[in-house]
């Protein structure tokens, strides 16, 4: 997803009824926060840089945001259950999790 | 990777300039390094009237081309500082290296203005890349593109130059979750291949943006694998390696190998642990430029000594 699709992600958020789950982590002081956050699955998760140097956020395999400038802001939406690890890859030592829990009467036994 | 210029004609003179002052005595060299702040460039100025055939380069580093916050609105001003510092210099150093952070994000104006204002200093400039040249579209095709002939993978390469082996290295790319900065293993074996069979008595310098010593993890300064470079460089009698990425001097003697960071031009970041972040430093405006700068390395023959000098801006 790019930037454009960030904030298309974002506006389109505004936009969706009361009930819609969406979260945000912001990155300020070189860290995520929350570190760790637990989301129903269907949320839109969106990062917003609230630092003065650019960031990214990269979960390998599951999702990839350009480099964010300060106030830029990028968005996933979580449909699948499980723990999404994630880091900036300008600088790595900034890592969080996102934990994504199947929504409560869509678990179904395989 | 010289990118001053890039007209064979103007590049003649430099070349043969190179090859008149490749008279190194090749000895083992003690490194002696007068780090602080000192007034003015004389202690160079004398050394080399002194020994004719010293040279010097000099690092500049983390320019950030298009770095506007509160900590520097005018990282282009600060920078065409520095450089009217490098043009001012009344011994002409050999050449320049640039340790890093050359734009902001990787903008092609960002690169431009660099180009525009470094260009000025009119000395041959040898590149490697800071994780903020890389953040283009395409990941690094912009900075390979512009500073990247010549050289390999994700734009490491090595020349000699007054007879000391000079390496740059990127360890900006490829970083894993969690670490510091990476080299990887393309890297590292053509490195253990660049200095294989080269006489240990030949000065080496290797630059690279981020540390490659450990100076604080918790901020990820450091690189990964660097103890592993290192380890290629064991047989060496003297190794330096500057580096850029934190913005601010610091250095360190091991061994044979003497380890220094240079000041940004464009904004001073907090002494590690200092702050709650390693973000850009907010100080006072008059105090700005006192932690700004520039370095000069000088290689003195016979005498046995390297020099390498941080200039601010003011102060």
């Amino acid at each position: 997803m790019n930037c454009v699709a960030g904030v298309a992600a974002v506006l389109l958020l505004a936009a969706t009824p009361a009930w819609a789950d969406d979260a945000a982590i912001k990155i300020g002081n070189f860290t995520f926060g929350p570190k760790e956050l637990k989301v129903k699955s269907g949320t839109t998760v969106t990062w917003i840089n609230e630092d003065d140097i650019p960031h990214t956020v990269v979960s390998p395999d599951n999702f990839k945001s350009k480099a964010l400038d300060s106030e830029d802001k990028f968005s996933f939406t979580f449909t699948t259950p499980g723990t999404y690890k994630y880091f900036c890859s300008l600088h790595p030592h900034m890592t969080g999790t996102i934990v994504v829990e199947a929504t409560t009467g869509s678990i179904v036994s395989p | 990777m010289t990118t001053y210029d890039h007209d064979e004609g103007a590049r003649g003179p430099s070349r043969r300039k190179v090859l008149e002052c490749m008279t190194w005595a090749g000895t083992g060299v003690l490194w002696t390094v007068a780090g602080g702040v000192p007034a003015s460039l004389g202690i160079i100025d004398s050394a080399l009237a002194q020994q004719p055939k010293a040279f010097t380069f000099l690092q500049i580093s983390d320019s950030h081309m298009g770095f506007d916050k509160p900590a520097n609105p005018n990282a282009k001003g600060t920078l065409e500082e520095a450089i009217g510092r490098v043009k001012a210099l009344p011994v002409k150093p050999s050449f320049m290296i640039h340790t890093g952070d050359i734009s902001h994000l990787s903008k092609p104006s960002e690169f431009d203005d660099a180009e525009r204002i470094i260009s000025q200093a009119r000395l041959d400039v040898h590149y490697v890349p800071g994780e903020h040249d890389l953040i283009d579209d395409e990941r690094g095709k912009l900075y390979l593109d512009r500073y990247g002939r010549g050289t390999k993978g994700a734009g490491w390469y090595s020349f000699d130059a007054n007879g000391v082996h000079f390496i740059g290295l990127v360890n900006v790319v490829d970083l894993k979750a969690g670490g510091l900065g990476n080299l990887g293993n393309e890297q590292l074996e053509w490195l253990e291949d660049d200095v294989k069979g080269r006489s240990a008595s030949q000065p080496i310098v290797v630059f690279a943006h981020i540390p490659l010593w450990t100076v604080y993890p918790d901020w990820g300064w450091g690189t990964e694998d660097g103890a592993r470079a290192l380890g290629y460089l064991k047989k060496f009698g003297s190794v330096t390696v500057l580096n850029g990425h934190i913005h601010q001097v610091m250095q360190k003697v091991e061994g044979n190998v003497t380890f220094h960071t240079a000041r940004s031009t464009a904004f001073p970041q907090p002494a590690p642990g200092s702050a709650p972040s390693p973000g850009p430093m907010k100080v006072p405006d008059d105090k700005l430029r006192s932690m700004l700068g520039i370095a000069s390395v000088m290689f003195k023959q016979n005498e046995q000594r390297l020099a390498i000098i941080d200039t601010p801006l003011q102060g």
